[in-house]
């Protein structure tokens, strides 16, 4: 069973106390995009076997969304940290290139 | 190849089982073929099989990163229906499970296909509604399914419970020729006669690259070397994208786990398949007398091929209402498998942006039964490059022009 530190209220949270949200940091595109922006932004996800940057919600705790680093070849978590930003911070990053040296980086 | 026969048993009893020929050849590759399948799962194989049936391309290499049919075809619950709401859904499921009720006699294996009919349960006056409306459409379709009375289910499957204090049985949406099959000798059986036809099954060649010129595809780089193509189909369920990306285009995919599990062997007690859409599980019983049970995705991106422990328990909590008799069985294994979940829930077999080269997936949680019908309308469109009437509608510009096949909606939630 996955467990995450909720960022906003710091508890240790199981999977069942969170509700999953999909890929994070996916840019918007709107009215005045191109068909194929809209597209990417709405269906195209990068589902990466290895290191996923993703949306979680403490469903059933403080009820806040959050974002979380984890590998989804073995499951290992790398981090969780607030949503309210538009890439992950500094401190992942780092952990995640000192656990994983080939990892290519957050594009 | 020695057909299997009644006769066959008789001779080689003879030389006390000593002369059965190996299934199918583990040939080295060849420098090049005319066509070059990723994923010696089902769907792949299947591919393969109707290339050399229906179209006579017979030059072709499957490849397989593991074990055949190691995959989801070997992960499943083995189900066959094709009760779906919208028409090119049910047009190829339906080929599908007709594809089926003859594939034995077409294989020369027999794959069990068992027609034991396909109950879903309504539960809630929203599903009683919408399991009419697939029955009115399923009608149309030309696929027979009927809408049951409670009485009627009870009578097919005594050991429901149709008068559950949260979830009573309304009715069900019934499908009599749905079933299930022996999911090892689909892959197996297709195998086989592949190999017959020449076709070369190599396994544990894992691909790393593929090669490209002009916008054409040329040929893929494995574990056992360079492999040149003029067509290639990419088969891969679960690592759709990770193939995709070697091809260089994106897909509309997110791969999750999907588990299941099956219960302590116990007398026949149940002989039909029933899903409670509702509550979100499913179960018949198998040959050997386990309750097959499956229920409903991890939710999140994973790779790793098992299921968590919750999703056990959340899956038997629910089912538990419906059938008491779980209440005193002890589950004896469970297992994982890699699902491909589109955006709308349907599948795509399409042309790609790389020139020569297709794309098979998206089967999600429903694929074990789509086998034969997906293999017929893959291989028709790598033959001629242009999508048949069954694949057509599963093309990857649904995406962007919005035309969905949207089963998520149609089939509750398990498919």
């Amino acid at each position: 069973m996955l467990l995450l530190t909720c960022p906003y209220c710091g508890v240790e949270a199981e999977e069942t106390e969170l509700a999953p949200g999909g890929e994070a940091h996916l840019k918007r595109f709107g009215p005045g995009s191109s068909d194929d922006q809209f597209e990417a932004y709405l269906f195209a996800r990068k589902n990466p076997k290895g290191v996923h940057f993703e949306r979680w919600r403490h469903a059933y705790g403080c009820g806040k969304w959050f974002l979380a680093a984890r590998c989804t070849a073995t499951l290992e978590v790398f981090g969780t940290y607030p949503a309210q930003t538009s890439g992950p911070p500094d401190d992942i990053i780092a952990r995640i290139k000192a656990r994983r040296p080939d990892w290519k980086g957050f594009a | 190849m020695k057909r299997y026969s009644l006769f066959a048993i008789a001779r080689e009893a003879f030389s006390h089982h000593q002369g059965w020929e190996r299934a199918w050849r583990s040939p080295a590759p060849k420098v090049a073929y005319d066509a070059v399948i990723i994923g010696a799962g089902g769907h792949g194989l299947a591919t393969a099989y109707y290339l050399g049936k229906n179209h006579g391309i017979t030059n072709v290499a499957i490849l397989e990163k593991g074990w055949l049919g190691g995959g989801n075809t070997g992960r499943n619950t083995t189900i066959i229906r094709s009760n779906y709401l919208q028409d090119p859904s049910a047009a190829i499921y339906e080929k599908s499970r007709s594809l089926y009720e003859t594939l034995s006699q077409d294989l020369n294996y027999n794959v069990m296909f068992s027609p034991r009919g396909v109950m879903m349960l309504a539960q809630t006056h929203h599903e009683v509604r919408g399991y009419l409306r697939t029955a009115h459409a399923n009608a149309l379709q030309g696929v027979v399914t009927e809408f049951i009375s409670p009485a009627r289910v009870k009578d097919l499957c005594p050991i429901l419970n149709i008068d559950g204090p949260r979830y009573p049985i309304l009715g069900a949406l019934w499908q009599p020729r749905g079933g299930t099959g022996r999911h090892d000798a689909v892959a197996w059986g297709y195998a086989r006669a592949c190999s017959d036809m020449g076709m070369d099954i190599i396994q544990h060649c894992e691909v790393t690259g593929v090669r490209s010129e002009n916008g054409v595809v040329t040929g893929v780089d494995t574990t056992k070397g360079f492999i040149g193509t003029k067509k290639l189909g990419i088969v891969v369920a679960g690592h759709s994208g990770q193939v995709a990306q070697m091809a260089g285009f994106r897909l509309p995919v997110e791969s999750m786990a999907l588990q299941a599990l099956v219960s302590e062997p116990i007398k026949p007690c149940m002989d039909v398949v029933v899903m409670a859409n509702t509550v979100h599980g499913y179960m018949s019983q198998s040959d050997k007398g386990e309750m097959v049970i499956g229920g409903g995705t991890d939710g999140f991106n994973n790779y790793t091929q098992r299921g968590s422990f919750q999703h056990i328990e959340e899956t038997l909590r629910a089912l538990i209402e419906t059938f008491p008799m779980l209440s005193r069985l002890k589950m004896l294994r469970q297992w994982g498998g890699i699902v491909d979940m589109t955006g709308d829930r349907s599948p795509i077999i399409s042309k790609t942006p790389l020139g020569n080269c297709f794309i098979n997936c998206g089967w999600g949680t429903g694929g074990f039964k789509a086998i034969p019908g997906s293999g017929w309308a893959m291989a028709e469109l790598m033959a001629k490059g242009e999508p048949g009437p069954l694949a057509a509608a599963f093309d990857m510009g649904r995406f962007r022009e919005g035309r969905f096949i949207d089963e998520s909606v149609a089939a509750g939630v398990a498919h």
